[in-house]
């Protein structure tokens, strides 16, 4: 049985073999080169533009510019950091021409370096993993997901969602590590506290969060 | 090794991630036997850990992928033109090529700017200067800018080239060249 580590290699290598033909002039396998990061390529997007028409537009444009620049890739990177890197690029343009005419979350503090007091729920109730396959429940968490900051959204989709190291995640947003640890601590206490009170009394109807004075409810 | 609260929510992500050594582990655990509010703080950020990454939470749209490729398909489609694509392409190219010849005897034009921040430039910049372009972008600068978005993804050309795929200098590394309007 293969390691996981040679599986990496393996799959590296034939990374390696694709981009060379590619370079050499076989485009078309370019689809075998992204397949398996187009995902990931939506979810970046999608975690900067919390729009699914616009994430995706966005993605698309991404992969066509890393296919034009194809050429200019360095590969003592890594080719889904790159990729990765141009996504976020290209989706953090088209937000700051959103943002003429959008509202900031309110949980877009500026100190990030500051202490965050978690709210006092000593009584956490446990979101079951199943409760995932109600349509409701994923909306709910991409709703609490969407109050963070961009910062904060940024890293713990990389990071939690995209299962990204914090060293890759660091590369990939030109931050330092020291940094995706302190927003990715942000972000999930701050994603708890969104979620903690609801799950006692049916925050499926009526969003616990989205009681309070928050105007884009 | 004690430690307070503050301590265990400012760990409480490196703990879930394993990322602790084992005496602060150890003593972020028996803190939290006996501290019913760190305990629920740990709870939490282990379940929403979870949650969001599970597959699920992941979805991509309907027909994302197939739509990718289609796009991608559209941009291949020169390398792979039939013989009526390369007829066209090459009626196509004289039109264009006439063009040039009519726009460099009426004016110096350059290509269309990406940016409508910064002017055209007023003293000629090397064409062989080496500047950094940044994907996603839309200037290039020198590589001593500091204004450089995202450096990591920079790459690296000559102004001319920069210019010809329509990047503007930087207002900032490259304002000598710059015409102040």
């Amino acid at each position: 049985m293969r390691t996981a580590l040679q599986n990496d290699l393996a799959a590296s290598s034939h990374e390696d073999a694709l981009l060379k033909r590619i370079k050499d002039g076989e485009r078309e396998l370019f689809y075998e080169l992204v397949q398996p990061y187009e995902r990931r390529v939506y979810a970046a997007a999608l975690s900067i533009l919390r729009n699914e028409a616009e994430a995706e537009d966005a993605a698309q444009e991404a992969v066509l510019k890393a296919f034009k620049h194809i050429g200019q890739f360095r590969e003592e990177a890594k080719f889904s950091t790159w990729l990765l890197q141009i996504t976020i690029n290209e989706a953090r343009m088209r937000r700051r021409k959103q943002l003429a005419h959008a509202m900031e979350p309110i949980a877009d503090q500026p100190n990030e370096d500051g202490e965050y007091i978690p709210r006092d729920f000593a009584d956490w109730r446990e979101i079951p993993s199943e409760t995932l396959e109600r349509h409701e429940i994923r909306d709910a968490l991409m709703k609490a997901l969407a109050m963070l900051g961009e910062k904060y959204r940024e890293v713990f989709v990389l990071r939690d969602m995209q299962r990204l190291s914090i060293e890759e995640t660091a590369k990939i947003l030109d931050i330092s590590t020291a940094s995706v640890k302190t927003r990715l601590l942000r972000a999930r206490l701050m994603l708890r506290d969104l979620l903690s009170p609801g799950f006692g009394g049916g925050w499926t109807t009526k969003l616990s969060f989205a009681k309070g004075n928050k105007p884009w409810e | 090794m004690g430690v307070n609260c503050e301590k265990v929510w400012r760990e409480s992500s490196n703990y879930l991630d394993g990322d602790v050594s084992p005496d602060l582990r150890k003593a972020i655990e028996e803190h939290a036997q006996g501290c019913p509010r760190c305990a629920a703080v740990l709870a939490g950020l282990k379940n929403i850990v979870q949650l969001y990454g599970d597959e699920r939470m992941s979805e991509v749209p309907l027909g994302y992928g197939q739509r990718l490729h289609r796009r991608l398909n559209e941009d291949m489609l020169p390398a792979r033109r039939g013989f009526m694509g390369w007829m066209v392409a090459f009626a196509a190219s004289i039109l264009v090529g006439g063009a040039f010849e009519v726009a460099k005897s009426a004016s110096v034009g350059g290509p269309e700017r990406v940016s409508q921040h910064s002017q055209p430039a007023d003293r000629q910049i090397p064409s062989d200067l080496r500047v950094l372009v940044s994907l996603g972008g839309k200037l290039f600068h020198l590589p001593t800018c500091r204004s450089i978005n995202n450096r990591a993804s920079a790459v690296a050309m000559t102004a001319q080239q920069a210019m010809r795929d329509g990047y503007t200098p930087c207002p900032r590394c490259l304002r000598k060249y710059l015409r102040v309007v």
